[in-house]
């Protein structure tokens, strides 16, 4: 067939359409089957809370509680780490589990090593992730201060949990897997280092079905109020089931949005492509009416062509979406641990995308036969009277002495057939929209990474105390740190806000008001103004919370005397991570009816004094937790190369494929259809280059309309797609920089060159004699 | 073998003298071709389209080309216009051989020296009659105006035509203008008017005729139809790939006479 390279081409844009498609979507069903399947394998709790201290009798209380299946009460501390290896503060979180038994929920999946035996001292199971990045085997030990006192703890086994697919700190966004790692204990050696024999501070229980979750809360709230309870809260509150979830969200806008955008673009161009493909065969259509066909065998024949077309891009679509799939698949264990994960391809994901290319397919044969076919035979069978032309309009408005012989053909050719050209035109444009929907990302991220970690945020290290202390000696304290610069406090404030029947765990973020390094600024990099009174919140937990600016609000102190507070929303921060509620720390301070307190401070380090304040911090009991910028621009920078990133890549590379798929089938196509002209040409003495030209010509004007056309709909397609991997946690703003937009334009100039360029080898190899031989 | 006899220049010479406006650089060939030999590969079988064929073209002659399809008079011409090389032989136009030329000093040989009419005339659907001409005169060395040649066609008043809105006849006219604007020097017709019916067919001719007699162009015209042989000076008649005769036409007769 003559037809190879654009055969070719078009089963290659549907591959690359079906195996975007087949990609995101098989990854997503793997990811949420491996999530549904672990937690219904290994017990994952449904309701949470943490109290001071209660009672293990407690326990029969819970379990009376209509709805409750299951109640699992243990002992959860935060200790400082020291490892001898890694300078800085690491923290451990240290959760009980019994010494004789299974626990009864958030069962651990043992990876290596073993269980931990009943009267053994000192045995502990550590997290996966941590054991990775530290590189421990069972059979390490790790120091920890543990209720004040240095305590060896002995590695026996290295464990997952339901609990912590997503391993993350309280208070922090991204995983840090080397200075946050949890490890599961014995009950009864751990509840004795902390005074806790027979008691819990941590309790987890299981629902049964069709219970309601809220009436639980309730509930259980009346029951551990005695105790220091701090607010039950169910799994979308618990850290991270929050953020696996928020994952697979952003998954599904990237997995229906994106590959849907490249599906439907891909199918598009199909119909596109086929539908010329066949309308240069009008002639053979009607010879074969003649020669008595139906209408039916025609149709049927060029449908097997466009089949078969369609069936060598599903194959060749489907097997690249499962391998990549597969490689996606492999990148998100590394993030989320789950004991199996399994890579899983629905036949049906694989079906719809065969369809949907199929269909489009189908569209554009009947399309292109129908017209073919509605000529009468004869009528393809006599010599074809001269096309009607008329001058452009260009010329009609007296530009006519501008323009050369060949650039009115060009221009005649576009706008006598401007349905053609306009679908022409609109291929290359959403090539380009392809291209920069695929692209603009890395610009959204980059500004993100900037703004976050630059121009907002400059301190180096956030200090958070284990307790809120008087302002005054604590400030002081932490000056006198070691290589400590400047410091600013904060006071932060874990709270439950009610607006109507609408309820949120957040924490309100205490700012000083001469801010520094902790700098409150809104998505269009404008500094924001606290208050004197009132609270400053997210736009997106203002949504959640259904409150408008001025509305009354409601907050539930999940700390100390747990008071519950009133007051009201002064402002709406525009922001692009979390749900955060800011307040000026007086206010809050006053609020809480307390004198200047703080919870921790942010500070700027001397860079040659890191190793002793390092030092100095894991010595110190008072602080909780260093967290390092840098550490949380590595981690993001991690997760977002890791993730978003090498999924923009395959989509580059496919929209890189889709264009040049485009531009190589109109050029073709086009260099059929004018292949007589363009003969002709040659045979008056044009040269090989000249007729290149005129060919080349009419690409480069579509191009050129095209280009501007694929950057606004670039621009219009990466707002949807900004919009739909909004989440609770991370909004992107729209940041298309303008080297996305020139990458876009280019890349397709260059396509079309290529293009060109093969179509050239076809001009050199016209056979001018036999071309002149025919009728057209 | 030997069966296309060239007949020879010399004795010919002379007997040409009474054929309209000549002068003596007539004696002098501009095409030259000696033992030409086409074959194509069609799948599996090999077509022997041109046998060993000997032929001259002069200066300002009108020669007729005469033949039944597939007699090899079309290769021949493509041959002759640099549309196609022969397989074995040479081709001499002036002092070059053309069976050496590379396409790209074929394309200047064809830009500089050539015209083109064809049978389905071959105009740019898209260009007016003028923009048709001027497709040539643009790239030509020492072309005429667009105007200039369509006058020699007599369609100064069609010139802002498309092909669309023009006639069979009016069309090949512009085909003929546009061969010969730029003033090549030799035109050559592939069944100029095959397409068209008799009465148009005969204005055409016409058109060709004069410029062959006005500008001194020589001239090449390929056909089937024996009539159109009476109003050349010569007429070569081919058959299954040779030339099977050569025949000077002593009266010849006016276009307009002509009918069939």
């Amino acid at each position: 067939m003559k037809m190879k390279g654009q055969a070719l081409t078009i089963s290659l844009v549907m591959a690359c359409g079906i195996a975007v498609f087949v990609m995101s979507l098989s990854t997503l069903d793997s990811l949420q089957s491996a999530q549904t399947a672990y937690y219904d394998q290994y017990r994952f709790a449904h309701v949470f809370a943490q109290v001071k201290r209660a009672p293990n009798a407690l326990r029969e209380r819970m379990m009376e509680i209509p709805g409750v299946a299951q109640v699992e009460t243990r002992v959860v501390v935060d200790v400082i780490l020291d490892l001898p290896h890694f300078r800085e503060p690491a923290t451990g979180r240290l959760v009980s589990i019994p010494q004789d038994r299974p626990p009864r929920l958030n069962g651990l999946h043992i990876r290596s090593g073993r269980h931990i035996e009943p009267g053994r001292k000192g045995e502990v199971l550590v997290s996966e992730p941590f054991a990775e990045a530290h590189g421990f085997k069972p059979g390490d030990g790790i120091r920890a201060i543990i209720n004040g006192r240095l305590d060896t703890l002995r590695i026996v086994g290295i464990a997952i949990s339901p609990e912590y697919i997503y391993q993350v700190r309280a208070g922090e966004i991204y995983p840090d897997d080397e200075r946050f790692g949890v490890f599961w204990m014995g009950y009864g050696e751990l509840s004795t280092a902390y005074d806790l024999e027979g008691a819990f501070n941590d309790v987890a229980l299981a629902l049964s079905p069709g219970a309601s979750e809220p009436h639980v809360l309730y509930r259980l709230d009346l029951i551990t109020e005695p105790y220091g309870g701090q607010g039950s809260y169910g799994r979308e509150d618990q850290l991270s089931h929050r953020f696996v979830s928020d994952e697979l969200a952003q998954l599904r806008g990237m997995g229906l949005i994106i590959p849907s955008i490249f599906l439907f673009i891909a199918a598009f161009i199909i119909n596109i492509v086929l539908s010329r493909l066949i309308n240069t065969q009008r002639e053979q259509v009607a010879a074969l009416k003649a020669f008595g066909y139906t209408h039916f065998e025609i149709a049927a024949h060029y449908l097997k062509f466009a089949l078969s077309l369609t069936l060598l891009g599903s194959i060749v679509g489907v097997a690249l979406g499962a391998w990549l799939g597969r490689a996606l698949t492999d990148l998100y264990s590394q993030f989320f641990r789950f004991p199996s994960f399994h890579y899983t391809l629905d036949p049906g994901i694989a079906g719809l995308a065969v369809i949907i290319g199929g269909t489009a397919a189908t569209l554009g044969v009947l399309n292109a036969v129908h017209r073919a076919m509605k000529l009468a035979p004869a009528e393809a069978m006599r010599p074809e009277p001269p096309t009607v032309f008329r001058p452009t309009v260009l010329e009609r408005i007296g530009l006519q002495h501008l323009l050369s012989p060949p650039v009115r053909m060009i221009l005649r050719q576009v706008e006598r057939r401007p349905w053609r050209a306009i679908l022409s035109c609109w291929g290359i444009a959403l090539s380009i929209a392809i291209l920069v929907v695929s692209n603009f990302m890395v610009d959204t991220v980059r500004y993100v990474i900037d703004f976050q970690f630059h121009t907002a945020q400059r301190q180096d290290m956030t200090l958070t105390l284990v307790e809120p202390r008087a302002a005054g000696p604590a400030l002081s304290a932490i000056s006198n740190l070691p290589g400590v610069l400047r410091v600013e406090p904060f006071r932060s404030v874990p709270v439950r806000l009610n607006h109507e029947h609408r309820s949120r765990r957040t924490g309100i973020m205490g700012l000083s008001s001469e801010r520094e390094l902790f700098r409150l600024m809104d998505m269009d990099e404008q500094l924001v103004d606290l208050p004197r009174e009132g609270l400053v919140l997210s736009e997106k937990l203002a949504e959640l919370l259904e409150v408008e600016l001025g509305e009354r609000i409601t907050l539930e102190v999940m700390e100390g005397r747990r008071p519950v507070l009133e007051t009201h929303v002064a402002g709406l921060l525009r922001d692009f991570s979390g749900t955060s509620a800011y307040m000026d720390m007086r206010a809050l301070n006053r609020l809480m009816r307390e004198r200047d307190t703080l919870s921790g401070a942010f500070i700027t380090v001397d860079p040659n004094e890191l190793n002793r304040l390092y030092e100095t911090i894991k010595n110190t009991p008072g602080i909780a937790g260093a967290s390092l910028k840098r550490a949380s621009l590595e981690n993001f920078q991690d997760i977002v190369a890791e993730n978003l990133l090498t999924i923009q890549l395959f989509y580059l590379v496919f929209a890189g494929v889709i264009a040049l798929g485009v531009v190589y089938n109109s050029v073709h196509v086009t260099l059929s259809e004018r292949s007589r002209e363009l003969a002709t040409l040659r045979v008056m003495g044009f040269t090989r280059g000249e007729v290149s030209l005129i060919l080349l010509g009419e690409m480069a004007i579509l191009t050129a309309v095209a280009i501007p056309l694929g950057l606004a709909l670039g621009f219009f397609l990466a707002s949807i797609t900004v919009q739909a991997l909004e989440t609770e946690n991370f909004r992107f703003p729209l940041i298309i920089e303008f080297s996305t937009y020139v990458y876009a334009a280019v890349a397709v100039m260059g396509a079309t060159l290529l293009s060109g360029l093969t179509a050239r080898r076809k001009i050199n190899q016209l056979d001018l004699v036999s071309v002149l031989k025919s009728q057209d | 073998m030997e069966v296309s006899k060239n007949p020879s220049n010399t004795t010919q010479g002379t007997t040409s003298e009474e054929s309209p406006p000549r002068t003596g650089a007539e004696k002098e060939a501009v095409f030259r071709a000696r033992g030409i030999t086409k074959t194509y590969r069609m799948g599996e079988v090999e077509v022997t389209a041109l046998h060993q064929v000997d032929m001259d073209l002069y200066y300002g002659e009108f020669v007729v080309l005469l033949g039944p399809s597939g007699s090899g008079k079309s290769t021949l011409v493509n041959i002759l216009g640099g549309l196609d090389v022969p397989t074995s032989g040479s081709v001499r136009f002036r002092e070059h051989d053309l069976s050496t030329f590379d396409d790209a000093s074929l394309t200047r040989y064809r830009r500089e020296h050539i015209g083109f009419v064809f049978q389905f005339y071959n105009l740019i659907p898209s260009l007016t009659a003028r923009e048709n001409v001027a497709l040539v005169t643009e790239i030509a060395s020492d072309p005429m105006t667009p105007e200039e040649a369509l006058q020699w066609v007599d369609l100064s008043k069609r010139m802002n035509h498309f092909p669309s809105q023009m006639s069979g006849g009016e069309q090949q006219r512009v085909a003929i203008a546009r061969a010969i604007a730029k003033r090549p020097d030799v035109l050559l017709c592939d069944e100029p008017t095959g397409a068209l019916d008799a009465e148009t067919g005969i204005l055409v001719l016409e058109a060709i005729d004069r410029i062959n007699r006005e500008l001194g162009t020589t001239t090449a015209v390929i056909t089937h139809n024996a009539i159109i042989s009476q109003m050349a000076d010569r007429v070569i008649s081919l058959s299954g790939g040779k030339i099977i005769g050569v025949q000077r036409i002593e009266r010849k007769t006016p276009v307009r006479d002509l009918a069939w």
